[in-house]
């Protein structure tokens, strides 16, 4: 089914959770929702559960407008990052609980609900009540109770949040699994970036209650259309530096104090000119140059190693270049201690500018 | 080492329990008299006597009014139906009520949470006067004033009456009672119910009131309590001796004019502790697991 939100907007008093909201989801897709805490996340999503009634705009399921049908209605499953299992009930009750509601005749509720459980592998767990179950069983058995009564939408608020690290891996493998196999068009609200990036088919980045971005994956991590965006996506975030850049002999050049680079003619074209741009660069796109000064691009800065934090397979190394500070993977063979001084190559193919006013970027809009 | 700690943290579990023991007999004590006194002629100290001041002379004498006094069953039953009447009352009321507070939010919300706090505090006997004109109104009313089956009606001089009067003193308690205990259910699980399929009522039904069994519980019993043992109330609104209740009836053993039979108010004292017991024994459960967190986890 295809869900369109037109100007979706919530507000309570002057405070604003969500606000001209513009999304469309095709059929089968599976979109996340991505932002900081505060953000609107929740909010969109229960309006289209219709839990909230949006203050402005419009919810469409394929060409229907939703916005005044009770949730009953619509025919979506959602899963709850606190489960929100009916603890009064077994794990079976709670499976067969919404078709009950729709319904659905017996025998067929019994097939479903054993269909669901031995797909979720909670098939041996089905007279337990849901007290009594590890929080990973307890969020599959909420997983199985928004698939029995298949819905047409599946909307997902944070669902592994409260799950350990590894299990979070392996659910996350699941959901997508799940979610393809089924063909279910999807939402799925997350804080964590990493799970965006890796199961959804398009990103939606919000911000305050404003939709900053909404594109796939790869096109949020290269392309990133504001400041925000550049700074949100990708871990260790993007490293930013107030420079000028300047055009002398056809060749344009990034400075400010203690840095100079060339920057190829695409890439700097629209931050020429303008008196300070920002700089993205992120930390795989700078590199440690090894040997003696001397004869080199005109992409490498010297700088002075100032943190040196091991995160295992990398070493994350924070290098002083004049005033600034930058963020820098690198080899833990190396074996770079505090006060070393580096020379770092800027890989100014993949530069981002933004304009530091209106955060918008200076390459993609 | 080792030992003498052990004896000093063995004596510090010992001693309150000891403390508390010592404190608890004298309240034990007149248990246990009012238990004896009621099968003796008279006692002396726990020791039952005789007339003449004799060890021994029990009796059945002070239990006589269950067979010869017609009255006993009939001002039972009626505090019987009070109980029951003011139990549901207050549970129902308060159940919708609470939940309407605690999770809807409408005009006044915060103003009428104050002022059913205020009306709690405001003593039931300056009221008295006032509901005495009101119940006389009522009682004008047709068929509501006096022409229910069961309770009478609900105007003056009906159990009827009593119980409307008593509901509204009780339902502030309650409706907040009520209110806190729907506030610690998750608002997560509702919204699931509701985008399962449920309607509202449904939801209140079916989701929430299982979880705050204890709740109501508490609530019931404390209900069912004070409408088996209030006094003041229906000794004021009800004049009839066949529709007065056992609270009223033992007030009226203790005439102005003949001597007090102590032994005699004991037993009807014990006659009308023993439903509370009953209903204790049978709700306890729920009771002791408020206390030990609420209605979380397996059973
Ligand atoms: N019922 C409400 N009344 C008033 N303000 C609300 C209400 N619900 C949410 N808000 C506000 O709307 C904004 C967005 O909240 P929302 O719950 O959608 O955030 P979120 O993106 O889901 O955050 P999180 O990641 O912490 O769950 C917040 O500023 C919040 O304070
Ligand atoms: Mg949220």
């Amino acid at each position: 089914m295809k869900l369109k939100l037109e100007n979706l907007t919530k507000r309570w008093g002057a405070v604003y959770g969500a606000r001209d909201v513009n999304i469309e989801v095709k059929d089968g897709e599976f979109v996340a929702l991505l932002g900081p805490s505060g953000c609107g996340k929740t909010t969109t999503l229960l309006m289209v559960a219709g839990i909230y009634k949006p203050t402005a705009g419009v919810i469409r399921f394929g060409e229907r407008v939703m916005n005044r049908v009770p949730p009953k209605n619509r025919n979506v499953g959602m899963v709850f990052q606190s489960y929100a299992l009916y603890p009064h009930m077994t794990v079976f009750e709670n499976l067969v609980f919404p078709m009950k509601l729709k319904r659905v005749p017996a025998k067929e509720r019994r097939e479903r609900a054993q269909q669901v459980a031995e797909m979720m592998g909670i098939g041996h767990l089905m007279d337990r009540k849901p007290g009594q179950l590890s929080g990973g069983q307890q969020q599959r058995v909420a997983l199985g109770r928004a698939l029995t009564k298949q819905p047409e939408l599946l909307l997902f608020d944070e669902p592994l949040s409260n799950l350990d690290a590894r299990l979070r891996l392996s659910m996350r493998a699941e959901i997508k699994r799940l979610q393809v196999n089924l063909g279910i068009t999807s939402i799925y609200v997350t804080h964590d970036q990493v799970e965006a990036m890796t199961m959804a088919d398009r990103i939606a980045v919000m911000r305050d209650g404003l939709l900053e971005a909404y594109c796939p994956p790869d096109e949020l991590y290269d392309r990133p259309a504001t400041l925000f965006v550049a700074g949100f996506v990708g871990n260790p975030p993007m490293n930013f530096l107030d420079v000028e850049v300047t055009q002398a002999n056809g060749e344009l050049r990034a400075r400010c104090l203690g840095l100079d680079v060339a920057v190829p003619a695409e890439r700097g074209a629209r931050a020429a000119g303008k008196p300070k741009v920002t700089l993205g660069i992120r930390p795989e796109d700078l590199s440690i140059v090894l040997g003696e000064p001397g004869g080199e691009a005109d992409t490498v800065v010297a700088g002075e190693v100032y943190v040196v934090e091991p995160l295992g397979r990398d070493d994350l190394i924070d290098v002083q270049i004049g005033q600034s500070h930058v963020n820098v993977l690198v080899n833990p063979g190396l074996g770079l201690r505090l006060g070393d001084p580096v020379r770092l190559k800027f890989n100014m193919e993949k530069a981002q500018f933004f304009d530091p006013e209106t955060e918008q970027s200076l390459l993609w809009r | 080492m080792d030992d003498r700690m052990g004896v000093g943290s063995r004596w510090r579990a010992v001693l309150p329990l000891l403390v508390m023991a010592v404190l608890t007999v004298p309240i034990l004590m007149g248990y246990v008299w009012i238990i004896i006194s009621t099968f003796s002629q008279r006692t002396y100290g726990l020791v039952p006597v005789d007339s003449a001041g004799r060890v021994g002379g029990l009796t059945l004498e002070n239990w006589a009014f269950l067979w010869e006094d017609p009255n006993i069953w009939k001002v039972t039953l009626n505090s019987f139906t009070l109980a029951v009447g003011l139990t549901i009352g207050v549970v129902l009321v308060s159940a919708l009520a609470g939940y309407a507070l605690s999770r809807i939010s409408f005009p006044g919300r915060k103003a009428f949470l104050g002022t059913t706090l205020i009306l709690h505090a405001f003593p039931s006997v300056t009221l008295l006067i006032s509901i005495y004109f009101v119940l006389r109104w009522i009682t004008r009313v047709p068929i509501l004033g006096r022409g229910i089956p069961v309770i009478g009606g609900f105007g003056y001089d009906t159990v009827g009456g009593v119980i409307l009067v008593m509901l509204a003193l009780q339902l502030p308690l309650g409706v907040w009672l009520m209110k806190g205990f729907f506030d610690n259910i998750s608002w997560d699980m509702e919204r699931a119910a509701l985008i399962d399929g449920c309607t509202r009522l449904r939801v209140w039904w079916q989701i929430i009131m299982p979880q705050i069994k204890p709740g109501i519980a508490a609530l019931a019993i404390f209900s069912f309590i004070s409408g088996w043992n209030e006094f003041l109330i229906p000794y004021t609104y009800i004049t009839d001796q066949e529709k007065s209740t056992i609270a009223a009836y033992l007030r009226s053993l203790m005439s102005d004019t003949a001597p007090v039979n102590y032994s005699q108010i004991a037993a009807v004292g014990l006659f009308q502790l023993i439903p509370v017991m009953i209903f204790f024994i049978f709700t306890q459960e729920y009771l002791l697991s408020i206390f030990a967190g609420g209605s979380k986890g397996g059973t």
